[in-house]
């Protein structure tokens, strides 16, 4: 079915026909009425979920970890402080491998506070052991919230699917919705090897664990990551011969000839798209890598992609604040170092707290791109793009 | 039909948002791709806001702001006064404004020369029919007389349902905004 719908309506009419067993969520702007559309669904009888109001961010990923344990398919929605709020519970759900699954809408972190979008929250939260797939528009974030559901149960472990604050979760765009009937038949039941509510075989989950055992089931749990993007591909795949709608690990764009390419997440990815076809209106090889799958970083594809051109321009929505420059700038760098071709890279840090990126300024950043092709050297590592006062 | 960006200029409570998503609702109805969307500043009651259309037969990948709209809506006259209602606006475009003027009276005070100029009184069909000073939707039914993007028929159906959908229980708030658009769009002129 073809309908108009907002990135916040289309992961709750992904979360309808996923119809989890449990959602325990607290609102916050931009993500609230993820939850706001939900709630009406468990209050019309459209879902079979227990929905659990909870009084924070905290509760709400605690209390998705303990349904999650018991074994159910379990869901919540959530933003910026909301995420950050999460953050000790969500080393807890991806230690103990449970397959929760967050709607997300990228928002940055205070302070100062803004509600607009940057990707600081989720890349915030990078290292917390979950999977982090990158959206560009509604249809992709309807369909990976749908995907990730079956990715993250496979690989028992938890998941976010990001979406850009306001430019997606508030913009309104046509979207194919999958029959009701398809989508839990795409996802199956939840497989649990072990469930607390089993009392013929109990377990206890979540207890000590000190110098003897410890390092081994954190190592299990690297492990789990190690394995999980041949899950991911399956999974992607298996939607595609589905519904048609093929979603790739990395997203290359017009990269096979291209000679400078730069590399994006999240909505940012459309629009440099639009900038690549100007270009290349004007004769210029450019390329875009858009990065969807953050976590874990796809280091063989992303590789391949990195190495196609000569000079790369690296965007990041996003800022260390450790002097180094941007998340997929240091990623990038990092898995170029054992490369035996190295392209030019700058690290472009932009569009924090919501700053509009336009098709021209990405177009100056490819002619920027190709001065450095041209001068065979970089002058200036790390800039921050389109900031005042610099 | 290639791109075509719109720009609607409205104060916090007018609506401009809610007729940027009825209209996008309505083309997308018609097989078009689409976008929707409000700028979100500080919002106020009264405040001077935007919301925003693309429409295209193919699928719009861009997801920057609008800086450059071939039409323009303005759903309250006051705003010409303080904001820059033309900005952006190309020699050929379209602009279409709530008010009791002429369209010459406005081409002169926006002193334009090229563009088109429509102009309704969608206040007056409002408070008419509505008994409240609700523009949005009467503009929407102006908006697809002026500009042609979209059939009247189909699109009057999209917005039917959209608002049967939010006002479930009043059925004289769906029938009057629809008897408002039929009038705005019989009653908008060059």
């Amino acid at each position: 079915m073809i309908v108009a719908r907002t990135g916040n309506e289309a992961m709750a009419e992904a979360m309808r026909q996923i119809n989890p067993d449990v959602v325990a969520a607290y609102p916050i702007t931009p993500a609230t009425e993820v939850v706001q559309l939900f709630s009406k669904f468990v209050h019309d009888g459209l879902v079979d979920t227990e929905f659990v109001p909870v009084e924070s961010e905290h509760s709400a990923c605690s209390a998705c970890c303990g349904a999650a344990a018991a074994g159910a398919r379990v869901m919540t929605s959530t933003a910026s402080q909301g995420l950050a709020l999460m953050h000790e519970i969500l080393f807890i759900a991806s230690g103990l491998r449970l397959p929760i699954v967050i709607c997300l809408v990228n928002r940055s972190l205070s302070s100062p506070i803004n509600i607009h979008c940057d990707h600081s929250d989720t890349l915030a939260s990078r290292d917390a052991g979950w999977l982090q797939i990158y959206t560009e528009n509604v249809q992709e974030a309807y369909d990976t919230t749908i995907q990730l559901v079956k990715i993250a149960e496979q690989a028992l472990l938890p998941g976010i699917v990001s979406t850009d604050a306001f430019i997606i979760s508030h913009g309104m765009e046509r979207v194919e919705l999958l029959d009701d009937k398809e989508v839990p038949k795409f996802l199956g039941e939840r497989k649990v090897e072990y469930s607390l509510l089993d009392v013929d075989n109990p377990i206890t989950i979540g207890c000590l664990d000190l110098q003897d055992y410890f390092y081994e089931h954190k190592r299990s749990e690297i492990d789990a990551m190690d394995h999980v993007l041949p899950i991911i591909e399956k999974v992607q795949k298996e939607f595609g011969d589905k519904f048609g709608r093929y979603y790739p690990i990395v997203d290359e764009y017009k990269m096979d000839d291209a000679e400078v390419a730069i590399m994006a997440m999240g909505s940012t990815g459309g629009t440099a798209k639009v900038a690549v076809e100007r270009m290349r209106e004007k004769g210029k090889k450019v390329g875009l890598i858009r990065c969807r799958v953050y976590r874990p970083f796809p280091e063989k594809a992303m590789l391949k992609a990195l190495t196609k051109v000569k000079v790369l321009g690296i965007m990041d929505r996003s800022d260390t604040l450790s002097t180094l420059g941007g998340h997929l700038y240091n990623d990038a760098r990092s898995i170029l170092y054992e490369s035996s071709t190295r392209p030019l890279m700058k690290n472009y840090i932009y569009g924090l707290g919501g700053r509009d990126i336009s098709i021209e300024e990405i177009e100056t950043i490819y002619e920027e791109l190709f001065n450095i092709k041209k001068s065979g050297k970089v002058d200036k590592n790390i800039v921050y793009f389109g900031v005042r006062g610099e | 039909m290639a791109l075509l960006e719109i720009r609607w200029h409205g104060r916090g409570g007018q609506g401009a948002k809610t007729a940027a998503l009825l209209f996008g609702d309505a083309a997308v109805e018609t097989g078009k791709y689409i976008q929707a969307f409000p700028e979100y500043g500080p919002e106020r009651m009264g405040a001077p806001v935007f919301a925003f259309n693309r429409i295209s037969d193919e699928p719009i990948l861009q997801h920057c702001g609008i800086k450059r709209p071939q039409i323009v809506v303005v759903l309250d006259p006051t705003l010409m006064q303080t904001v820059d209602v033309t900005d952006g606006l190309p020699k050929d475009g379209v602009v279409l404004v709530n008010t009791q003027k002429t369209a010459e009276e406005i081409k002169k005070e926006l002193k334009l020369t090229t563009q088109q100029v429509y102009v309704v009184d969608a206040s007056k069909i409002s408070n008419e029919i509505l008994k409240r000073d609700l523009p949005n939707t009467p503009m929407l039914g102006a908006l697809i007389k002026a500009s042609k993007l979209l059939e009247f028929e189909p699109m009057l159906k999209s917005v039917k349902q959209r608002l049967e959908k939010k006002f479930p229980t009043r059925p004289d708030v769906v029938d009057g905004n629809i008897k408002a658009i039929k009038k705005a769009y019989e009653e908008v002129g060059e």
